[in-house]
């Protein structure tokens, strides 16, 4: 067993994992900028949140600390509450004007 | 073996993250967003963070893919009407998400001197040691993401309600 544990930290070192979650999170908000979907923007928003917590998991293990894996958790928690809320409200907006392309919602631009 | 396992589902991971923000059909994009995520979930179990692994699959793939993937039905949005943008607007979506990519690797780079080279404790994943260190450290927080689910869940039904009086 105490091999195989040393054998994970040694999967790769703490810069690839960075380099993952960079990538990650950049590619989310490429999606965010690049699509007028709102669903597929609120899909790209997911990502970013798991690049955080994949960054936190890894920052965890590589401190011997729980408390990053704590913070997944808890990040979970949120995008779920956040996912739940937000399609309710993209729900509503079909509702109202028949299209969630994101450039029908400018009423609030002036 | 495990250093390819890496390596594989970091690939996974962001030809995943690629198509789903490529792909024309939202459907699709909610059926590779759940491929990255189970790569994702192959990466805490690299990191020995099984209980992490285990809840992510459950409430991602399990939970939110299926919400989005109601919702999309619901709507009917599984065909491709969505106006393009102007490669402009592409290109220069393109450069600002890749200056970040560069802000990011250059920021976060210097922090693994930071990271003091710990003895491993390969106990700290599972569903033991996480759960003393939430219910002594982080109780507080705890209840209040209950709280949280709660007001989401009423805030949700109140949204979508037709009539409220």
């Amino acid at each position: 067993m105490e091999n195989i544990s040393a054998q994970i930290t040694q999967v790769a070192p703490l810069e690839h994992y960075i380099i993952l979650s960079a990538l990650l999170f950049s590619l989310g908000v490429l999606g965010v900028l690049l699509r007028r979907n709102v669903i597929i923007m609120f899909m790209s928003i997911e990502l970013m949140l798991n690049a955080c917590n994949l960054l936190l998991a890894a920052f965890s293990a590589f401190h011997s600390s729980a408390a990053g894996q704590i913070f997944v958790f808890f990040i979970m928690i949120v995008a779920a509450a956040e996912v739940a809320v937000g399609l309710a409200i993209i729900v509503m907006i079909y509702r109202n004007i028949h299209s969630i392309d994101i450039n029908e919602l400018s009423k609030l631009k002036w | 073996m495990t250093q390819f396992l890496f390596y594989f589902l970091s690939f996974v991971a962001v030809a995943a993250g690629l198509m789903v923000i490529t792909a024309k059909n939202p459907v699709h994009s909610v059926l590779y967003l759940i491929i990255a995520f189970f790569a994702i979930a192959g990466h805490y179990i690299l990191l020995n963070a099984q209980f992490l692994a285990i809840v992510h699959i459950i409430v991602y793939a399990g939970a939110i893919m299926v919400l989005f993937l109601s919702v999309i039905m619901l709507l009917n949005l599984n065909k491709d009407n969505e106006p393009a943008k102007s490669n402009v607007l592409k290109l220069a979506a393109a450069v600002a998400a890749g200056l970040l990519l560069v802000t990011f690797t250059g920021t976060l780079k210097g922090t693994e001197s930071i990271i003091a080279a710990q003895p491993y404790d390969d106990q700290i994943g599972y569903v033991k040691a996480l759960g003393k260190v939430l219910f002594n450290d982080f109780l507080l927080p705890f209840e209040v993401s209950a709280l949280l689910l709660l007001s989401a869940i009423i805030g949700a039904v109140v949204l979508v309600k037709h009539d409220l009086k």
